[in-house]
This record gives C-alpha cells, structure tokens and sequence, in this order.
C-alpha cells in the first residue's frame, strides 16, 4: 500500500514504483459518481458483466457473483448497460424495473 | 597533470570523442544540423568497433529521447545530442526524462529555432528547455565542450542529483570551428567518469521497479518538489567535480569564469563563444586604463543568483549579452537579463549594478568585437551619468 502520507522528502525519486503487482493497493475508486447495485435475489450469474467490466471489479467466489470492488470500480456502468436479465420484482434496492444492475448516486451511501 | 593528446579538432569532433572514451551503453540520435557532425563521427567509431554502444539511428528527436529514456530506466549509461529543431520537438520527453529521475547527458549545438528557417547558432532552442528540469551548461570553446562533456556525465549521475544534463556549444562557431583541443588519455577519461552503478534498472528481475506509472494530485506535488531540490543541491556538486577535474587535466572549472573583474566598475555578461570576443574587447580596454570585466557564466541551470549577485556586487554598470529573446517578457528581454535582474532584485539587499540587456547575434549574425566596444562605451557612459536609458538594446541589427 502506498503511504499516502509520504511528504516530499520520503516519497520514492521520480515516482519509481519498487513493487511489483501493487496497483490493486493503489485505491482509485474514488472517482466514482455513480455505483452499480445488484439485485441480490434475482440475479442469474450469467457473468457477462464480469466479462466486461474493464476494471476487473465484479468479485467472484466459486462460481458466484458475490459483490463489486468499490475500491476500483469507476462506475462507468459498463456492467448495468450490459446485465442482460430483466427483473420481474422491483429491484431491491432502487425500486425500479429494469436490468438486475442499476447505478445510483453515491450521495446515497454513507460516506457522503 | 596527466598526459594529454593535442588534436586539431571543431566542437563536433571534440564531443563525439568524449562520447567515445566514455564509451556509453545505448546513444540514439537523429542528425540535425549543426549537431549532425557528432552522431556522424560517434557512428563511424561505433562501425569501426571503438565503442561498445548500442546505436540506435531513429526516426525522430522526440523517439530518440524516448529511446534514452528506455535505455536509462534500464540501468545504462545513456547519451544523445540535438540541437534547434530537434530540441523542439523532444520537448514533450526532455520533461520526462529529468522527471524520472534518468542521468542522461544530452550534447546541444545551439542553433536558432524556425521560422524563417534558420541553420545558424542562437540560444533559443535550449533557453527554450531552461525550465526542464535538466542542468545547463555553455561552453564557449571546443575544448570547454569536450571536458564539460566528460564532467557532465559525473554531474547527471552523482548519486545525490541523478538529473540530466544538457551540454551546449555555440552552432558552427564552436561546432564545426577547427581549433586545438587536448583529449585525456582514453584510460585517464575512463577513470574520471568512472563506472556508473544505476539506483535500479528495469532488467533486474529481482527487484522490480516501475518507471513512469500514474501520479495524481496525490504525489505528482512532492516529485515536483524532489526535483527542485535536486537542483538546488547541484552546485556544488558541479564545482567539486570541475576541481577534481582541473587537478587532472589543469583546467579547473567552476560556475563561472571571471576576467578581471577584481576591480571591475563595469562588466559584461555573456554565455559561450561570444565571451572570447568579449574577452578581447576587455584586454584592449584594460590597455587603455577603463576597469571593465568580463564574467561567462557556465552554468545556467541551476542559475548561480546569489554567486552573480556576489560577483557584481560592487560593479556599477553591468552588460548582459543574450542570444535568445524570451517573447514578451519584461521590455523584450533575453532569459539571462531576466534570471540576472531577479537575482539582483532577491539576493542584492536593495543594492547593486545597474543592468541593460544587449539582444546579439540571432540566427548566426555574426558578432565583431566593435559591438561589444560599442555596449562597453554605453555601459561606461550610464556609470557616469546613472542615467540607464534603453534597458534592452540590440547589437549588430540593422536599426
């Protein structure tokens, strides 16, 4: 993880970076606007959103989609754009009908 | 002092055989007039099999450095040279490579910039880079660009700066004029720059390193400040390796060369060649009783403010001869007026010379030692009368 408190005289010369596969410490979902939400219940882990998301942020464990990487996820909405399922109940989260991921403001989550 | 070769050489020439006896691990370079003379005669010892080198002919300035900076990252000993054109268009990687950190050492022959085109030395394409990052150093003979080239190298890679350096002569003037140049002795010069262990490289698999990766409002603000003060810690760096340098060779160099200015009431300031001219209209006016001196800065990055501002603190009338205009800046003025006048302003206590501003010699117009005679005798008239006049002047344009 980086030491975002570094102050001039420690951080490393030219920005050189000395380990290797760090990037995933380097947080940089704080860019995000708008986040993606699943509807829990009525997803069918068809895995297309994992296939195109380009941040790598869908979070898989054993065949299952259980969750997004919020600390990577830019919120481009890629993934809500290309959910294929259409939901028969509201979704869970946003109350409206449409695909299983939908985005949503940030200001509604805690934090803001 | 040890033994030296005494050779008949121009700038060019002078500069690719320092390049020779250093012998660097990768050199890429595109051909530019008045540079080309160097690439072309370091090519020609890298096919004779005189060098180890990795040449690689690009296609572009801007690939040439983009090349360097590849090849420094992975921990070689790095050089290339350009001059006007060329310069302009690495612009975008000359930033890069002094913000990597990579001790590179670029050779320049100033040339002016287009349009109209133009071939002929002026000082705009590096004055134009001053603000790079890089060290800047002006060499007023053939001899001066040879050791300042080997001392360059010493400077870039003292492990405490790791910043680039560009070394300049004046275009044609100095680069293609024939003049007596001594060369150390290969081992000698060997010895002096001795061998470069890079802080990383990219090849060493063991310990992976990452160069040029994202840096946001979260650090880009601290490497800016690293590199500010590098900069700041490099001159004296630059004098101990000009002493050592003088005790091996007998040529010692320092941030600026003075010439009689000891008593100094007058003074003229100018980088490179144009200052052999100076020197000699300062010798005749000496002859005649006037206490005029001359002072050649070698050094223009980092800027020697307070150094300047110490040597002319008792002169009352100072001369800055530029040979590049910084468009729009305070009356027209050229960068060495500029950087001077604030120098004289920061560090002066409210004391010091009066300072005109004489813009000479753009695109190869040639310079004779009666217009130095002629801003001698302006200078010398304002010390009499304190009254300044025109704070930016020009020699030799026809007005």
């Amino acid at each position: 993880m980086p030491n975002l408190e570094a102050t001039w005289k420690e951080a490393s010369w030219g920005g050189v970076v000395y380990e290797a596969g760090n990037s995933v410490e380097y947080i940089t979902g704080g860019w995000r606007s708008i986040r993606p939400v699943r509807d829990m219940k009525q997803c069918t882990h068809c895995m297309i959103c994992w296939v195109y998301c380009p941040d790598s942020a869908i979070v898989v464990k054993d065949g299952k989609i259980v969750g997004f990487d919020y600390d990577h996820c830019k919120g481009c909405g890629i993934c809500a754009q290309e959910c294929p399922v259409n939901i028969k109940e509201p979704h869970e989260h946003t109350g409206q009908m449409g695909n299983v991921i939908q985005m949503v403001p940030e200001t509604e989550f805690e934090g803001w | 002092m040890t033994k030296a070769t005494v050779m008949a050489l121009d700038g060019a020439k002078a500069v690719a055989n320092a390049m020779r006896q250093i012998n660097p691990d990768v050199v890429a370079a595109y051909p530019i007039t008045p540079q080309t003379e160097i690439v072309q005669n370091f090519s020609q010892f890298v096919a004779d099999g005189l060098v180890d080198t990795e040449f690689i002919p690009v296609e572009s300035e801007h690939a040439a450095m983009s090349a360097c900076i590849g090849a420094a990252a992975a921990g070689g000993r790095v050089m290339t040279a350009t001059a006007s054109a060329g310069l302009a268009l690495m612009w975008e990687v000359v930033y890069v490579a002094a913000s990597m950190r990579l001790p590179l050492v670029m050779s320049v022959v100033n040339r002016a910039l287009s349009a109209p085109l133009n071939i002929h030395c002026d000082h705009s394409d590096s004055m134009g880079a001053r603000d790079a990052g890089w060290i800047q150093i002006y060499a007023e003979t053939a001899q001066e660009a040879y050791d300042n080239t080997l001392q360059a190298l010493r400077i870039a890679e003292h492990p405490d700066l790791r910043v680039p350096v560009m070394s300049m002569q004046d275009g044609f003037i100095t680069g293609h004029g024939v003049e007596r140049v001594e060369i150390l002795d290969d081992d000698e010069a060997r010895k002096f720059i001795g061998i470069y262990k890079p802080q990383h490289s990219l090849l060493d698999v063991d310990n992976p390193a990452t160069y040029g990766a994202w840096d946001f409002y979260d650090f880009y603000f601290e490497h800016k400040r690293q590199q500010t003060d590098a900069l700041s810690k490099a001159m004296p760096i630059i004098v101990q390796v000009g002493e050592e340098y003088g005790k091996l060779t007998g040529r010692k160099y320092g941030i600026f060369d003075p010439y009689k200015m000891d008593d100094a009431e007058v003074a003229i300031v100018v980088l490179s060649s144009t200052a052999g001219t100076a020197r000699t209209v300062v010798k005749a006016l000496r002859q005649k009783g006037i206490k005029i001196g001359l002072l050649k800065p070698r050094v223009f990055r980092p800027f020697p403010a307070q150094e300047l501002t110490e040597a002319l603190k008792n002169v009352k009338v100072v001369a800055v001869l530029d040979r590049s205009i910084a468009f729009g800046a305070m009356g027209g003025a050229g960068p060495l007026f500029l950087e001077l006048c604030a120098a004289l302003y920061a560090y002066g206590n409210g004391r010091g010379p009066q300072v005109v501003d004489y813009i000479f010699g753009l695109g190869g117009r040639d310079v004779v030692p009666a217009y130095i005679e002629r801003a001698a005798q302006d200078i010398l008239h304002i010390a009499e009368t304190g009254e300044r006049g025109d704070m930016v002047r020009y020699l030799g344009l026809r007005e």
